[in-house]
């Protein structure tokens, strides 16, 4: 029986100094008022962009005498914030890109931020767009992001006017035996629906209609209509059974080394390229992807990286702060840019960054004809399907058939 | 008696010194005195108070742990039942009886935490249209409805903000940008201010009759902050922060009374309690939506909806062969390596051993992109060996890959544990077999496999299971690709773990997590099935062999 005894005194012993313990740590030093918020500011970012946003978030805390916490989330931001969110341990502000504004919407995840006339006047009019969802603005925008064509200067010193004058470069210099390649587009097995764009977009496809309001309509979806079939007739010309400028085997593992590599003379893609391109040891330079002939003008998809106030946060008025007031102000947007170089979203920031870094302003001015990348939840069901149907054509497949099949995919999965 | 007596006694005391003095303290006295002894012998060990106190100690930690946000969260039932198990094992390891629960309670609460309860979960989601748009109650939907209409009233002045006191309650001090003009906001409305001093930046620095709260104090008051609102003609001034405040609207509002949310600009959506989603006249509905019972819809909707049973028989077949042929090439090259370092002729075994393990001791994400880089048509190894073929583009030579894939990914882990089973065959009955006449040939097929398969059939089993839902070779490496012309939905090589992650909308990012879950209770009941024929088997042969 002894023993007995003995182990229960132990155990309310263990039980008291984990009471005490506990106790400790989460007593506030001040006296708690009843609506007390914490003081303490959580922000979520990827792992690149941490390091990088750290320093202003704790400039922020110090100016307004509060504890900021930057955390990294690996990987599946989205639905990680999403999910944490709805169980009440999700953070403050959220970082991220513009098109999880309809999912984060519908999941009741992210307030609308109200910007003043003056703010949205400083930001670039796509930026605006971009975080603008059923008429209310959602994020404060700070980095902007889009495709271009970069190619090497040192084999094609002036940048093509159409894209048949391109192919012909590229088929030029291959016959010449100076790259193994035409375009360095990455496209990859299973197909990429966000690179090819400027070529879908410019040969006239498109993905969705458009409400009266102007936005990306889901009811209307138009991958199968016969301007997009045309311009899948088109990618298939390009493809492998045509001039193979879009190929399979080079996706996004070994689209830009390729291009540093020099197989090729020409490449698509954005200023997450620029530190390699700069390392490759020739010239480059950067220029809007050119249209067809006879056609429209290559629209890539503009992409925006903004900040979000979360719903369910702890701080939400200091998270509006930061957000609506702190990051909008143009002397953070520089410093963000000097740290993390994309080209800005705040035009005033923008103008100071041309002098820095031309490349910056090559890619806006390269995006100028963009389109701010649906931010309808609906435009998730767009990727796997459309993905599939451009591997078809590229491969040789029937164009009309293909469309349909994406369209009856898409169709399936917006209904479902 | 012996074992019984030497069992009771070891299972008795969780330190290893007792068990030697059992057996002789027992010999001497019958049943009752054996008790008495051991109750001593436990006294006496300092490793018995030791174990306890750990024990005890960890589950008391993880109570107090859990406690402050089960409490917070208001989680009653999750409370009641750390409480009951807490008390449970409390109880059960401060008692000397109940001595085979002492070893079984923690295995089967990790079973049942860990096994259970996320099967029944997936079971109870199956039931519902839980997944993106549906995740939270109606309360929330509609709070974030009316949250997301909130728009500024046109006209209205965007004021700079100064947070204030006034006999405790709070105030805003908002100050008119243009006019610098000064108005005090409290629940009640606004009211001018005269005198105050303002600042170049619109900050009210001291007001007569106010306190201004620095920015510091004032974020600890942040959740006060954000429900107050000063009500005006045109709607109610609200902060944006705490240096601006907006005078906004809300476009949309919940009636009780209809059940639905209706718009001053004209709207009316009604709320629908089977699709989880306010609805209008014209059939659309308002992004946010919440979770709703839907019963059998899922189950139904995975076998009648056309584009996804129209495909359920081809990916099953494809399924079970990859399944099948992922145990079978991985168990064949697995038994040969190993029969071949078995042989006592074969010298520095230890090396070849660690160089076999090899690739089962690396990230198997990275080889599963490697691999797909090396079928790169115009770039790969493969192509670059065999001749430029596209490799994964095919459906054949893709199914091929991910087998070959699969294999020298897999077939390390058949080579260690056949090294083992091998090791437990005598070598007597292998001689007994060979000096009997038997070739090597008929004595690996008749005495040295099936002792073999007695051992490993458990895991040959598992190792099915495993690759029937072997999600990350198919991901990584072909995505379910190659895909027909005239089907964007499913591909040559999609698992139907691959292919549900896809209809049910992950890979999108618009997740679908009611029909996810049912999808899983078909592969649970079809892994399940096949198990459990093959573990039936498996005794009938254990019972010929042993």
């Amino acid at each position: 029986m002894r023993i007995r005894t003995a182990g229960v005194i132990a155990a309310a012993g263990l039980l008291m100094l984990g009471v005490a313990a506990c106790g400790g740590t989460n007593e506030p030093a001040a006296t708690p008022s009843k609506d007390k918020g914490n003081g303490k500011l959580v922000l979520w970012t990827d792992p690149t962009r941490a390091p990088v946003l750290k320093p202003f978030a704790e400039a922020f805390g110090k100016e307004n005498g509060v504890t900021v916490e930057v955390k990294e989330i690996s990987e599946n931001q989205q639905q990680t914030f999403i999910t944490a969110s709805q169980q009440g341990s999700g953070p403050d502000i959220m970082v991220g890109a513009h098109d999880w504004i309809g999912n984060m919407v519908q999941n009741g995840a992210i307030d609308p931020v109200q910007l003043t006339a003056e703010q949205k006047a400083a930001f670039h009019p796509n930026a605006i767009k971009a975080v603008t969802f059923n008429g209310q603005i959602y994020g404060a925008p700070y980095a902007m992001e889009n495709v271009a064509l970069i190619r090497n200067t040192d084999l094609v010193p002036t940048a093509p006017a159409t894209l048949e004058d391109l192919i012909k470069t590229g088929k030029d210099l291959k016959a010449a035996k100076k790259v193994q390649e035409i375009l360095c587009v990455p496209f990859g097995a299973a197909g990429d629906v966000y690179h090819t764009y400027p070529l879908f977009s410019a040969a006239g496809g498109s993905l969705f209609g458009t409400t009266a309001a102007g936005d990306p309509d889901p009811s209307k979806v138009t991958v199968n209509t016969p301007e997009s079939i045309a311009a899948l007739e088109k990618m298939k010309a390009l493809g492998e059974k045509g001039e193979g400028a879009i190929k399979t085997s080079i996706g996004n593992e070994n689209g830009i080394p390729s291009f540093v590599q020099k197989k090729c003379a020409f490449l698509i893609s954005g200023p997450w390229s620029m530190n390699d391109v700069k390392k490759a040891g020739f010239g480059y330079d950067i220029s809007a992807v050119p249209g067809f002939a006879a056609g429209g003008q290559a629209k890539p998809f503009l992409g925006v990286q903004a900040f979000y106030v979360a719903a369910k946060g702890k701080s939400k008025v200091l998270a509006q702060e930061f957000v609506a007031n702190y990051v909008t102000n143009k002397d953070v947007a520089l410093a963000l840019y000097k740290a993390d170089p994309r080209p800005a979203a705040l035009t005033a920031a923008a103008d100071e960054v041309k002098t820095l870094d031309p490349n910056a302003e090559k890619f806006v001015t390269a995006g100028a004809n963009g389109i701010p990348m649906p931010a309808i939840p609906a435009m998730g069901a767009i990727w796997g399907p459309m993905a599939n149907a451009e591997v078809a054509v590229v491969k040789g497949g029937d164009a009309k058939t293909a469309a349909e099949a994406a369209a009856k995919a898409i169709t399936a999965e917006i209904n479902k | 008696m012996t074992t019984e007596v030497t069992g009771a006694g070891s299972a008795s005391s969780p330190h290893p010194g007792s068990s030697g003095q059992a057996p002789d303290q027992r010999s001497r006295g019958g049943r009752r005195g054996e008790a008495e002894q051991v109750r001593r012998t436990r006294e006496l060990s300092t490793g018995f108070i030791v174990s306890r106190i750990a024990v005890l100690g960890i589950v008391a930690a993880l109570l107090i742990y859990a406690l402050p946000p089960l409490i917070r969260t208001e989680a009653w039932t999750a409370l009641v039942i750390v409480g009951v198990v807490t008390a449970l094992v409390a109880y059960l390891y401060l008692t000397p009886r109940h001595i085979p629960a002492k070893y079984l309670v923690p295995g089967t609460i990790f079973l049942i935490a860990f096994a259970i309860v996320p099967i029944v979960l997936t079971f109870v989601t199956a039931f519902t249209n839980f997944g993106d748009g549906h995740r939270g109650t109606k309360e929330e939907a509609i709070r974030a409805i009316e949250t997301s209409s909130v728009t500024q009233v046109p006209g209205s002045p965007e004021y700079y903000l100064t947070i204030a006191e006034r006999d405790g309650e709070l105030v805003f001090l908002l100050v008119d940008p243009a006019t610098k003009a000064v108005q005090a906001g409290t629940a009640e409305g606004l009211t001018p201010v005269d005198g105050a001093e303002v600042s170049l930046t619109g900050k009210v620095l001291a007001a007569a009759g106010y306190t201004v709260i620095p920015t510091a104090q004032a974020a600890e008051r942040d959740a006060e902050i954000a429900a107050f609102s000063v009500p005006t003609a045109g709607g109610a001034v609200k902060a944006t922060g705490l240096s601006r405040a907006f005078e906004g609207k809300a476009d949309k509002s919940y009636d009780a009374a209809c059940d639905c949310v209706t718009s001053p600009s004209g709207g009316r959506w009604v709320a629908d309690e089977v699709e989880g989603y306010f609805v209008n006249a014209e059939g659309e509905h308002l992004d946010q939506g919440w979770k709703v019972d839907v019963g059998f819809a899922n189950f139904k909707k995975a076998l009648t909806d056309p584009t996804i049973s129209g495909h359920f028989l081809n990916v099953l077949i494809w399924n079970f062969v990859f399944a099948i042929s992922a145990v079978a090439t991985t168990f064949a090259l697995g038994m040969i390596v190993a029969l071949a370092l078995h042989s006592p002729r074969v010298r520095g075994t230890r090396i070849y051993r660690a160089m076999l393990i090899l690739p089962y001791a690396m990230p198997g994400f990275a080889m599963l992109l490697i691999w797909r880089d090396m079928f790169n048509t115009d770039f790969g190894l493969i192509s670059k060996l065999f001749g430029v073929h596209d490799w994964l583009g095919t459906p054949t030579t893709a199914r091929l890959g991910l087998i070959v894939i699969n294999l020298w990914m897999g077939f390390p882990y058949m080579f260690l544990v056949i090294t083992g089973a091998l090791q437990a065959v005598p070598r007597e009955l292998t001689d007994a077999a060979r000096i009997d006449g038997a070739s090597a040939w008929a004595g690996f097929r008749r005495v040295t496999l099936p002792l073999v398969l007695v051992a490993l059939t458990p895991l040959l089993i598992s190792s099915f299971g495993f690759n029937f839902n072997n999600f990350n070779n198919i991901k990584l490496v072909t995505n379910g690709g190659p895909y027909a012309v005239d089907n964007a939905t499913v591909g040559a090589t999609d698992l139907l773990i691959s292919y549900t992650y896809r209809v049910a909308g992950f890979d999108s990012g618009v997740a679908d997590f009611g029909f996810a879950a049912a999808i899983s209770v078909f592969i649970f009941a079809i892994v399940a099935t096949v198990s459990t024929v093959a573990f039936w088997r498996s005794r009938a042969q254990e019972e010929v062999y042993s």
